[in-house]
């Protein structure tokens, strides 16, 4: 892996170079251009560097997995090219490139390309998109990365790891897509400066702990658990814990009709909304509140480990900042490990 | 030291342990302590136990009579849609009650949501709740550990920092505008009445954008609303929001699309606020829950200034109020009618 030296002139003309070959996307809060797309993410006209710590408002699922997204086309006309028939639009193969990524988002990639894996649209989004991520120097009292098993050195999903270091930074080139970006006459990084990156990265390493003693225990005692009611009596129901979580991934699919021609779109969904499990006949599975936050928790930290191994939590801690109602996923995990 | 808001937690603890523990009530819906600093979570306390919890401060900025009718019902016992109501009394629950969520709490009586007698409503009034975002936004992205709130002041610390603010800095904007911060119905009054508050212009906001050209007001709505991520929080907040079914999740039809395009999110925005003209409190729960941070109370705001001008009422101020659009006067008003010589003139 090359390592890279900069100092904050030098990185900055760096990242403004990539902008003249793609977009360069950064987290930005107020950045009302790219609303409707990727809100919270801003187009990069002038580069700011991330502060150092805590995650951008909103997650990076935006890239891989935007919504709306039209997955297919058709026309209502027997006689279109296209009559009655489903076409799927043109692949979108434009580079793009993500900076200020921290290393709990780059994760987050790596944990949706699971379940994901033979997703087209998905895979190609993947394919388009390069990260660059900016490690955690301090992380914030609501980050807990390392319990999900992350770190916040951590190099999973990611491109590129830029790390603040004294007065300079090192950028490591993690990947080919990567590579790409980091053209000749760049200056190596020292050894000793190498050594100082490592040493943190071992140090701050992750485990997950927790998600192994989950996986040991009996799923049903976990579901009838009597903690769920408390938890189920302060939530509202809203979405803005799986809009803002960085793995949460269900989707709805629509079929629009507009003037003969029709649309059929991929929507984010949200396990919290009583019509996601609603049954054509009237009957919802998970017809109560307390059923639906149950489900969320139980996904993220028992189903989803126990069939593809890690939790589905990065322990990027915005559902613990966001929540209307301060429900803590933190809590939660340990009245879990706590069930008998 | 005590403050007013320990003595105010002493008393809803106490109350709360006796109510349960006579059997008063089935369930006492309060606040307890959140896990981060300036966060409170609303709490259900069913035992003398639970009680222990219950806290009072100025980050309970959600309004609880949210919770009220769904609570209720769980503590009925199970029956099918055409089955009678069981007879004798049902369960009933206590529940706290600012100026607004009293108001709500009215609203839900007249709307038939909650039935008066198994409430016991716990008048508080209110000293105006504080906004987590104007305190976030004074240490500009120093993060805050720790905020220790005194009657007036709030002590803010953080790694290397500790500041003190005045709390009526950081009140909510629809706490300062407020003009009923005591209970309009109670059963029990907890701690003292709020003092009457005084406000020359209490739709100063809403005035301030009505004041714009129509186009610097299509571009402020376009701008506040366009980070919406459609979570629906502020409609989970609402303690008006009680239909079984929303109109946005309506599958059949479609009333509204799902994306984030700013044509669906600006219509569901729009409705969300009409549906509550006549009934909003302004509580300020949906500002005070927004993950992005919209100000979507001000179109609420705006509704209930025109209900106020047009049939001089001001929602949930006592039970035998009439619900100003549910009833018809002959002298209503009527001159938003758009009638053919109101269109030509509009055309010239």
């Amino acid at each position: 892996m090359k390592v890279y030296k900069f100092d904050k002139p030098g990185l900055e003309a760096w990242i403004k170079k990539w902008s003249e070959t793609a977009p360069v996307f950064y987290p930005a809060p107020d950045a009302s251009e790219n609303c409707g797309i990727h809100p919270g993410w801003g187009k990069m006209t002038e580069v700011v560097l991330p502060q150092s710590s805590g995650p951008a408002k909103s997650s990076l699922k935006t890239f891989y997995f935007p919504q709306p997204e039209v997955l297919a086309t058709s026309s209502l006309k027997k006689n279109d090219d296209d009559g009655l028939l489903l076409t799927e639009p043109a692949p979108v193969v434009e580079k793009q490139v993500v900076f200020g990524v921290r290393p709990c988002d780059g994760r987050s990639v790596e944990l949706n390309n699971l379940p994901y894996a033979e997703e087209k649209l998905f895979q190609q989004n993947r394919e388009r998109t390069v990260l660059v991520g900016f490690s955690c120097s301090e992380p914030k009292s609501t980050c807990f990365c390392q319990a999900t098993g992350g770190s916040p050195y951590g190099i999973d999903g990611l491109d590129i790891l830029i790390s603040r270091q004294d007065d300079h930074f090192l950028a490591e080139i993690i990947t080919d897509k990567g590579a790409k970006l980091a053209e000749n006459g760049l200056i190596d990084a020292g050894s000793e400066e190498i050594a100082i990156l490592e040493k943190l990265r071992r140090e701050n390493a992750g485990n997950n702990d927790k998600g192994e003693k989950l996986k040991e225990k009996d799923l049903s005692s976990l579901y009838n658990a009597s903690f769920w009611n408390r938890v189920s009596d302060s939530c509202l129901n809203c979405g803005a814990c799986t809009f803002l979580c960085p793995t949460c991934y269900c989707f709805d699919i629509q079929d629009e009709v507009l003037h003969g021609r029709g649309q059929r779109i991929r929507y984010w969904d949200s396990c919290m909304f009583p019509l996601y499990t609603l049954h054509t006949t009237g009957h919802n599975p998970r017809g109560l509140k307390v059923q639906r936050v149950r489900n969320r928790f139980m996904h993220k930290l028992k189903n989803f480990p126990d069939r593809f191994g890690p939790l589905s939590c990065v322990g990027c801690g915005r559902c613990v900042v966001e929540c209307p109602v301060n429900i803590d996923i933190r809590e939660v995990m340990d009245d879990l490990l706590a069930v008998e | 030291m005590a403050t007013i808001n320990s003595k105010i937690s002493e008393e809803i603890r106490a109350l709360a342990g006796k109510l349960l523990e006579e059997k008063k009530i089935a369930a006492f819906l309060g606040y307890c302590q959140g896990s981060l600093p300036m966060t409170a979570r609303p709490f259900v306390a069913r035992t003398p136990e639970d009680t222990d919890k219950l806290i009072w401060n100025s980050f309970c900025v959600l309004n609880l009579a949210n919770y009220l009718p769904e609570l209720l019902k769980s503590l009925e016992p199970p029956r099918g849609p055409r089955d009678p109501a069981p007879e004798g009394p049902l369960p009933k629950v206590a529940i706290l009650a600012t100026g607004c969520w009293s108001r709500n709490i009215v609203i839900q009586i007249q709307e038939n949501q909650v039935d008066r007698d198994r409430v016991v409503i716990c008048g508080v009034g209110s000293r105006g709740m504080v906004a987590q975002a104007k305190v976030k936004e004074l240490f500009d992205g120093r993060e805050i550990l720790e905020v220790i709130e005194e009657d007036h002041k709030l002590l803010v610390s953080g790694n290397g920092f500790n500041e003190e603010i005045n709390r009526w800095n950081v009140v909510r904007d629809n706490c300062l505008t407020c003009i009923h911060p005591d209970p309009v119905i109670f059963d029990i009054r907890i701690g003292d009445e709020a003092g009457q508050r005084k406000n020359d212009n209490r739709f100063a906001e809403v005035e301030k954008i009505d004041n714009k050209s129509t186009a610097e007001r299509s571009r402020w709505f376009t701008d506040e609303f366009a980070s919406c991520i459609r979570c629906y929080a502020c409609r989970n907040a609402c303690p008006l929001c009680y239909c079984p079914t929303c109109f946005v999740d309506d599958a059949k039809p479609q009333w509204v699309g799902k994306s984030i395009d700013q044509v669906d999110t600006s219509i569901f925005h729009i409705l969300r606020a009409y549906h509550c003209a006549g009934r909003c409190t302004d509580c300020g729960s949906c500002e005070s829950v927004c993950p992005m941070g919209i100000n979507m109370r001000i179109l609420t705001k705006k509704l209930t200034s025109d209900v106020l001008n047009l049939y001089g009422s001001e929602a949930g101020m006592a039970l035998d109020a009439p619900l100003p659009l549910t009833t018809y006067r002959q002298d209503d008003p009527q001159n938003f009618i758009i009638t053919e010589q109101a269109a030509d003139k509009e055309g010239e």
